[in-house]
């Protein structure tokens, strides 16, 4: 789960990690004179706060000199939909905004905490180098980066800390400052099961403070119920149809394309999605129903998935391993029967009495497309979505 | 021979009496496999399935001979209970598991990097994998017995349902497996792709490797260098997720594209370049083996 800025720097102020003077998050304009009394004399940056990267560039953070410029700026930035280079087309509404005191920057600095998943353990990754997207750093010039891996368990050590430090040529007044953040960041990402934390950047400011001017925090989802705060919030990076499914324990992402797919188990689901881009179609969705395929389950998928108004076929790719392809038929046909589907469906069962199951919907008199493999299942619904038109009319052809 | 679990193989299931304990416990004895114990805290000196509960795993090595741990315990307790089974002795644990923290994870592989400069290696499998199997002989996880039959072929995946549909489409054409070992889909499993990729071109009863990856992580990657450097036996790869949007984590906790690193491409270029046979359509698995296994048996 992905933090917004003022949260992540809110968790900072909490452990003592100094960040710059802040007025708030407002979500009208006709509020920043408090905000703006709160962060104290301008100028000010006021900073869209959304989940999405490349904030900046896409004009969601500005800065400020006067209250009637920050008010200005302020409706602005509010009546934003970001779209950025990170945001996969999609447009991002603004609807918080952070009021922050400006600070002159001297120096920028870049510092992480993250899982090392070669090395199992957590690493802290920091640059003399801070500002730019860490991703972009490696890229060009890697060997500024610098990796330390950290025992789960201790945590981050002074002298680890101040290795840092001195390979990131931290100014010597500002030593212990660092090694006391470096180690609060640390404890920080232990402390919340993060599966990220990211200061970038770390300023050193003209009047000679170390500052945490963005933030940017990722708990981990299997860890939620250690936080139950955040896990009461919800995720605001998914979609309200996202939401719904996983109420439902659906494990569910919406895609761009137009066939649904239901499909028992991560990995095959994710393989089916693969099988019908290879058939020249586009997968409208990513679903894993679980490994009980029963009626509710299927029913639940079905209704979800239909709910994408572009999607023009279904394709059902069940291996029955411990349930028998027998009791997935009946509750494919139970789900069909409940939810009035108006799309074609394509169906491929593989298993434990398979041909019993096929044979169950065969005799059913329910119009579905039957197949063989993946492979013939995702050639069916790619022809089956091109045989309905634009509209949504089918024109289905006979089950085969 | 096989690799990881034989006919000897005596299996202690933590959380026997739990829900998917029972059910599972049931089904790999009725495959054949050898459960001698069961842990349930608090249940101790009861019997359930017929299997002898004790309090401790120490108590189910020392009383029932266990050497083999199967965990079914919730995520809050997983951890706990693959270090219980490690202090205890066990040499080979497989946690089904789904939904452990990751951070838990990290610090059992600190204790088990730990029990490894003592001088007691652990060997764990998992979390959130469907287990391993050695045809005939034993069944420790979640997949269904059935399909699976024994052969020559070794296998190996991030995935469960995925790693039944190859080995089906194997058994469908004839080629049975030695072991079929699922590693799970999490960011930090304990045996990776090359701890496998090694046993299995070790074991004389392996003439062929399936390895079914996924997007995240480098898990792939690494096993392509292993493959170049010291792998003789061929090895057959799918790699699910060439659809996956960046940044999105596909059900597995562990496939995520994250900062532009472990995608498809990556890994399927990787392999490629280690000599692997790629398997662009998953349908194709079986074929693509039986095509040059079938034959090289004959010869």
């Amino acid at each position: 789960m992905k933090l917004l800025e003022y949260e992540a720097k809110d968790l900072f102020r909490a452990r003592g990690i100094p960040t710059a003077p802040t007025g708030g998050v407002i979500k009208k304009a006709a509020q920043i004179n408090g905000a703006l009394k709160r962060a104290g004399r301008g100028p000010w940056v006021l900073k869209a706060q959304v989940l999405v990267g490349g904030r900046g560039k896409a004009g969601g953070v500005q800065i400020a000199k006067t209250p009637k410029e920050a008010r200005e700026k302020a409706k602005f930035i509010l009546g934003l939909k970001l779209v950025t280079h990170q945001s996969h087309g999609q447009a991002v509404p603004v609807k918080e905004l952070l009021i922050d005191r400006a600070v002159d920057i001297e120096r920028e600095m870049y510092v992480s905490v993250a899982m090392d998943r070669a090395k199992a353990c957590p690493i802290v990754i920091a640059s003399a180098e801070g500002g730019m997207e860490i991703e972009e750093l490696a890229k060009t010039r890697p060997e500024a980066i610098l990796k330390l891996p950290i025992d789960p368990g201790v945590g981050l050590l002074d002298y680890q800390a101040r290795s840092l430090a001195f390979k990131m040529k931290v100014p010597a007044p500002l030593l212990g400052t660092f090694v006391k953040f470096a180690k609060s960041l640390v404890k920080l990402y232990l402390d919340m099961d993060a599966s990220l934390v990211e200061v970038n950047p770390l300023v050193v400011t003209k009047k000679g403070e170390l500052l945490a001017l963005d933030g940017k925090v990722l708990i981990e989802d299997n860890a939620l119920y250690r936080h139950p705060e955040f896990a009461k919030r919800g995720d605001l990076e998914a979609s309200a149809l996202e939401k719904e499914a996983k109420k439902v324990g659906l494990n569910f992402i919406a895609l761009d394309g137009d066939i649904g797919c239901l499909v028992n188990g991560a990995g095959l689901a994710m393989a089916t999605m693969d099988s019908v881009k290879l058939a020249g179609g586009s997968p409208a969705n990513f679903l894993d129903v679980g490994g009980g395929a029963n009626a509710e389950q299927v029913t639940r998928a079905f209704q979800i998935i239909l709910k994408d108004a572009k999607v023009r076929a279904i394709l059902v790719n069940i291996f029955g391993g411990i349930m028998k392809c027998t009791t997935i038929a009946e509750g494919v046909l139970a789900a069909a029967k409940r939810v009035k589907l108006k799309v074609p469906l394509v169906v491929r069962l593989e298993g434990t009495k398979v041909e019993e199951g096929k044979e169950i919907l065969a005799k059913s008199g329910l119009a579905m497309i039957q197949a063989d493999s993946l492979w013939d299942a995702a050639q069916k619904a790619v022809r089956a979505a091109k045989s309905v038109d634009a509209n949504g009319a089918k024109r289905m052809a006979v089950a085969s | 021979m096989s690799i990881l679990l034989n006919k000897d193989s005596k299996l202690v299931v933590q959380g026997l009496t739990g829900q998917a304990g029972s059910f599972h416990a049931q089904q790999c004895i009725e495959y054949g496999s050898k459960v001698v114990a069961g842990v349930t805290p608090g249940k101790g000196g009861t019997t359930h399935l017929n299997v002898p509960v004790f309090d401790t795993v120490a108590d189910a090595v020392k009383l029932a001979g266990a050497d083999v741990s199967l965990i079914f315990v919730p995520p809050p307790f997983a951890a706990d209970s693959i270090l219980e089974a490690a202090d205890a002795g066990i040499r080979l644990i497989i946690c089904i598991t789904e939904g452990i923290p990751v951070l838990d994870m990290a610090k059992v592989h600190r204790a088990l990097r730990q029990h490894a400069a003592a001088g007691h290696p652990v060997r764990l499998v998992g979390p959130n994998c469907p287990g391993v199997i050695t045809p005939g002989q034993c069944k420790a996880g979640i997949m269904p017995g059935y399909i699976h039959k024994a052969g020559p072929i070794g296998v190996v995946s991030r995935s469960g349902t995925l790693t039944y549909e190859a080995v089906w489409q194997l058994t469908s054409r004839g080629l049975g497996q030695s072991t079929v070992v699922g590693i799970g889909g999490d960011p930090l499993p304990g045996t990776s792709f090359t701890d496998v990729l090694e046993l299995f071109q070790g074991d004389a009863d392996t003439q062929a490797v399936v390895m079914i990856g996924e997007i995240g992580g480098g898990a792939e990657e690494e096993a392509a260098r292993f493959i170049k450097d010291k792998m003789t036996k061929p090895v057959y790869s799918f790699i699910a997720g060439s659809t996956a949007p960046p940044g999105r984590r596909m059900g597995h906790a562990g496939a995520i594209i994250e900062g532009g690193a472990g995608t498809h491409g990556s890994k399927v270029e990787a392999l490629k370049a280690a000599g692997v046979v790629m398997v662009e359509n998953l349908s194709a698995i079986g074929e693509s083996v039986a095509e040059r296994e079938l034959v090289t048996r004959r010869n």
